[in-house]
Formats: structure tokens, sequence, C-alpha cells
């Protein structure tokens, strides 16, 4: 009797010893999976160039590495931790270049991920967190649920309030761009082609990554009478949509295309609708699929809708940057960066 | 012959008629009238546009190009003395490639990624040729195809590695895209890059049409009959090269073409190349005209012209393995 209430205690306490270091927050992550967070969280290692840039904007010091280098020209537009972190290569997404076993001796405490949740991706995480033991995160990258993700990432590194700022800001911003957009009627609401590739001829199918925030703005993509992701067009393709507006990432397009006589019938082009996205750091619009594509939601807006967007883009890229980047750009960086010679 | 440049030309008419941006006989016909009579048509510039800076230099060049290919298989098929042979035998396509994609990845304008793709094909034969003839063997033919498959695995490795180096968002699909082979992006000023290369390549075989004759009996028959085998293989692989470069680093990397109309020409005419170049050329240039105008006018989106020459041809080739042994002797 003596010895069975003594193991008990023993366990008891035992128990009540160990309980601390084993209660670890379970966070559940996008694709389903329950992952139990260590109380510290202090390396991150980002699994592709969306969860670099996210983690980047809201807890630099927690970022290891960016899957890629970054050139001068980016660099001088992003704060501490932009360009003094290591390349460590990408885990997941189109083509892996990272080593299983670097990644080993980086010591991550944490593997995040963010872009689509499908079966390739979700297996793809288990195994990685099989293999090394690492946690992986998987999150979902959709432009609609910036808010949710911010949110998802405090819980993830116990940072919950200033992860609450920046869902904040996201959400309000959003809100504020589809709440205007909301109330122009369906006849004004522009036809735009998106063009990308040295000629311009590459184009985002309708419900395409490559143009989620155009239609976001429920903006009417000529590609869209085709669901799918990117594929090429003819220029005869393109005259025959006619779209009202023609949007880019590609300098050489766009110069190319204000004096091209085969591109002069295009409505877009004759009516001096060509808008080139800023660049720097990272593209405004379309890649990498990321919160960059926050400021260019205002940038579209304008793009697509100038009468109901008169704001001035500069204090808000001047925010932005400062919230987001790090780093507050002067007046002629952003005059650069504006006007496409960035 | 006569019959054969009729069915192109009203192929080449047809072809201009067809396309997604909507235009009519009656406007196709005032436009062309327009050009030969001099007046302004009675068209809205925006068809005439078309007309004339899209479908018309894109006609043109699927048609140059087939013919630029087949002529170049064709060449080929008799110097090696091998059916099987296409003009990417000593390596031309995968230089071209590897030129291409060097210049996407550093950003380059278009022209220059045409032009690096245009010295990258001459360079990778010219390595070839080079190698090759540093060889002493009995059967330089033999060493030359050799050679270039070496090389041609190598250069393609070397696109492999560039593709894994870029980007994957920007310039990887800018790479895929082209190296499977379209002309959806041609304008006029791309036919002057391509028609004065393939001109002249064509030209120096019709010159060398007799000899391409003899040039298929074995070397040493050959030079008994008195040919300078050693300098008329150069000549020939230069004009082959040049003609298959400037097709390549126009349109991408289109095969079967190259493989498979030279046959289709040689049940026609059979194997004499005075007549046999002319046809192939005729039947090349009509087969990609068929090939391209489907790939713009099928769905909104371009379907590569690789990928449709590759589906069109491969049922034909076994067709043709399967059912003649005489075309070939």
């Amino acid at each position: 009797m003596m010895l069975l209430h003594r193991r008990t205690l023993l366990r008891g306490v035992a128990a009540a010893i160990l309980s601390p270091r084993l209660a670890r927050a379970a966070v559940t992550d996008a694709s389903g999976r329950a992952i139990s967070i260590p109380e510290k969280v202090e390396r991150v290692f980002a699994g592709g160039p969306p969860a670099a840039i996210l983690l980047y904007t809201f807890a630099p010091d927690l970022l290891i590495g960016w899957t890629r280098s970054h050139d001068p020209a980016q660099c001088e537009f992003l704060g501490p931790g932009g360009c003094d972190k290591p390349e460590v290569g990408r885990l997941t997404g189109r083509g892996n270049t990272t080593n299983l076993e670097v990644l080993l001796k980086l010591k991550p405490d944490l593997i995040l991920d963010v872009g689509t949740i499908n079966d390739t991706y979700v297996t793809l995480a288990t195994r990685v967190q099989e293999q090394t033991g690492i946690l992986y995160a998987l999150l979902d990258g959709r432009f609609g649920a910036i808010g949710p993700l911010y949110r998802k990432m405090g819980e993830l590194t116990h940072r919950q309030a200033q992860a609450d700022d920046f869902a904040l800001y996201a959400e309000s911003t959003i809100a504020t761009i589809k709440g205007r957009v909301d109330k122009i009627p369906e006849q004004s609401r522009p036809c735009v082609y998106y063009g990308r590739g040295p000629r311009g001829l590459e184009t985002g199918l309708g419900g395409s990554i490559n143009v989620e925030t155009i239609e976001f703005l429920d903006a009417r993509n000529v590609a869209a009478e085709r669901r799918g992701g990117m594929a090429t067009v003819s220029v005869e393709q393109v005259l025959a949509w006619n779209p009202d507006v023609i949007i880019t990432i590609e300098p050489a397009f766009a110069a190319a295309v204000k004096a091209d006589p085969v591109w002069a019938a295009v409505k877009a082009v004759r009516n001096g609708r060509v808008h080139l996205s800023p660049r720097l750091p990272f593209a405004w619009v379309d890649f990498p699929p990321s919160v960059n594509r926050l400021i260019g939601l205002w940038w579209l807006a304008k793009a697509l809708y100038p009468e109901q967007f008169p704001e001035d883009l500069r204090p808000l890229t001047r925010e932005f940057y400062t919230r987001f980047y790090h780093k507050t750009p002067t007046d002629a960086q952003i005059d650069s960066l504006l006007s496409g010679r960035a | 012959m006569a019959v054969a440049s009729a069915v192109l030309v009203a192929g080449l008419l047809l072809a201009l008629m067809v396309g997604r941006y909507p235009v009519s006989f009656a406007e196709l016909f005032g436009v062309i009238a327009g050009k030969l009579t001099g007046h302004a048509p009675a068209v809205p510039s925006a068809v005439e546009n078309v007309v004339w800076q899209v479908r018309g230099p894109r006609v043109a060049s699927a048609a140059l190009v087939g013919a630029a290919l087949a002529i170049a298989g064709t060449a080929f098929q008799g110097l090696f003395r091998n059916p099987l042979v296409s003009p990417d035998i000593l390596g031309a396509s995968s230089g071209a490639a590897l030129g291409a994609v060097l210049g996407i990845y550093f950003s380059l304008g278009v022209f220059a990624i045409q032009a690096f793709a245009f010295v990258g094909g001459l360079v990778a034969v010219a390595a070839v040729y080079v190698i090759g003839g540093a060889v002493r063997a009995r059967d330089p033919i033999l060493v030359l195809v050799l050679t270039g498959v070496v090389i041609g695995a190598l250069l393609g490795a070397g696109v492999g590695m560039v593709k894994y180096l870029a980007d994957p968002y920007g310039q990887l699909p800018a790479m895929t895209f082209w190296l499977l082979g379209s002309l959806a992006s041609i304008g006029a000023r791309d036919i002057a890059p391509l028609g004065v290369p393939v001109a002249l390549g064509t030209l120096l075989l019709l010159a060398l049409r007799w000899r391409l004759n003899v040039m298929s009996l074995p070397d040493e028959e050959a030079r008994a009959l008195g040919l300078p085998t050693g300098p008329l293989r150069v000549a020939i692989v230069a004009a082959a090269t040049l003609v298959t470069s400037a097709s390549v680093a126009t349109a991408g990397v289109i095969g079967w073409v190259g493989l498979v109309v030279p046959h289709i020409a040689r049940t026609l005419v059979g194997p004499d190349f005075g007549r046999l170049i002319p046809a192939t050329a005729l039947l090349g240039g009509g087969f990609l005209l068929l090939i391209d105008t489907l790939a713009r006018t099928v769905s909104a989106v371009e379907i590569p012209l690789g990928i449709l020459t590759a589906l069109v041809g491969t049922p034909f080739f076994i067709w043709l393995l399967a059912s003649v042994s005489k075309t070939w002797s």
C-alpha cells in the first residue's frame, strides 16, 4: 500500500516537473496540421521567397536568410536584415535548391512556407518535418487573406501584438480600396491586359496568381476567358481583345509598346494607359506573390480607376516602405520608384 | 513544281484570312488591292495594321522557317547518308537554345536574344566541326555525327544549368516558352534577319545540288569522281547551319519538320537533289504554315509550335516507317 502510494506520488511529482517543458502552444497551420510551437522561437527558415518577404516585414531578426541574395538596387530600399543575411536557397515551390543537411546545420526552430495549399506542398511539409525533425508550418498566401496570415505568423512566433499591427494595416488598406471599388458600376470596370516577358506576350489566365491583385480589384482580365496559369498569346489576339489598360512589370516592353506600330492600334496604347509597375525592392504586381503587392494595390487602383483614387501615392509609399521594409526612402527615391525609372 | 508553288501561295492567302482578329475576305482583298494599286484601301487602319504588321509577317515567317528547316534536313540527310538525321544533328539547335536562354538570363532585349541564339548555333556547329576534324578516322562522317551528339548533349546540360540558376518567377517561364517554339511575337522587323541567312543558305545549297547527289555516295567513290569532299562538306554544313540557326533564333526549337518533310518530298519527286531541294522547301513551308495557323487560331492562347509538330509528325513518321522501304536506298 505504501509502495503504491509512493510510486503514484513520484509519478505525480515527475509530471509536475516535466509538464511546463512539454506544454507547448499548439497552432494549426493552413494545411490543418497541428504544430506545437516551442516557447522560444528565435530562428525561422523561410522556405520560399513569399515566406522570406513576409517574415522580413514583421520580424526581420527571426529570418535566417533569403532564398536569393538581392542586387544593390534592391538593397537601397531594404533596411537592416535586407542584405546582410546569407543566401540559403529555397526549400519548395518551383525547384528546390536547399540541401537538407545545410538546413539542419542552420538549426532553425521553425520552417515557414507561404503559398498555395495543395497535396504536393502538404506532403512535402510532412516529409521534411519527419526527415529533419524541424517543425514545418505551411500558410495560405492568398492576397485576400493577408490579415489572417499575419495573425497566424504572430501565433507561430509568439509576437501576436506586433502581428496584429500589420494585420490591421493590411486589412484597413484592403477594406478602404475594396469599399470604393465595390461602388463602381459594372460598365465602368476596365478591360485589362497584363503583359510580361520580353515581348509582353506572356499573360496570366483567369484565376492565375500572376493577375491575382488585378482580378482582386474586379477589373476584367481580357485573358480570363480561359482559366489557368500563365500562357503566351499573339499580338493579334491582344488586338482582338483591345484592352483599355495594359499593366506590365517589364520596362523594355513598356518602352517598346509605345513606339511599336503593331501595338499602336490597341486602345490602351492610344489613350496612354500603359502602366509600368514599380519594381524595387520587389515588384508591386505579380511576383514574388507576397505582401509586396499590398502597396501595389493602391498603385493598381489608381491605374484602373483614376477618378475614384485621387490619392498621392508618395506618402502611402513612404509609410509602407518604412513599416514593411524598415527603411524610409528619400523623396528622390520615391519619385524614381513611381516613375518606373528605378 | 508549278502546282506545288500554286498550292503554297493559295495556302498563304488562306492563312492570311484566318486568325483571332476578325478580318473578312473582302477586307483582306481590299488591303492587298490597295497595296498593289497604291491607293489607300477602304478598310479600318486597325485591319490594315493586322494584315501587314502582324499576320502577314507571321505567315511569311512560318513559310520561311518551315522551308529552311526542311532544306537543312534534306541536305544533312544526303550528306550523312542517314534517314534519321535532322538539322539538330550537329548541335545547331542546342547551341541556339543556349544562346537564347543566356540572353534571357541576362535580361537582354529581344534583338540581343535572337542574335545570341543565332551566334550560338553557328558557334556550336563550328566547334563540332573543328573537334570532329581534329580526330583522324577513316570515316569522317561518323566522327562528325558522334561529335555532334556529344556537343549537343553538353550544350543541353548548359541549358539545364541556366534554367536552374534562373529566377523561377520571371526568367524561367520566358525560357520555357522560348524553348517550346513559337512565332507569336513576329513583326515586320524580324523578316529581314530571318530571310537573309535563309536565302543565302538556300542559294548555296541550290548551287551545290548536283554535287550533293554525288556526295550521297561513299567518300572514296565521291573523291574518285573528282569531288573535293572536304571543302564541299564544309560548304554544305555551313549553308545548312546558317539556315537552321536563323530559324531557331527566330522561332525557337521546332523539331520534326527537318526530319519528316524530306522523306515526304523524296516519295513525291525522287532522290535527285535538283528537284528535291525546291520540293522540300515548298512542302516544308506549307507544313509549318498549316501548323502555325492551327497554333494561333485554335484557342485564345498560343499552342507552342514544337508541341504541335511533334503531335503531327510522330504518327506520320510511324506510318512512314511502317509503309515504305523503297524511298530510301
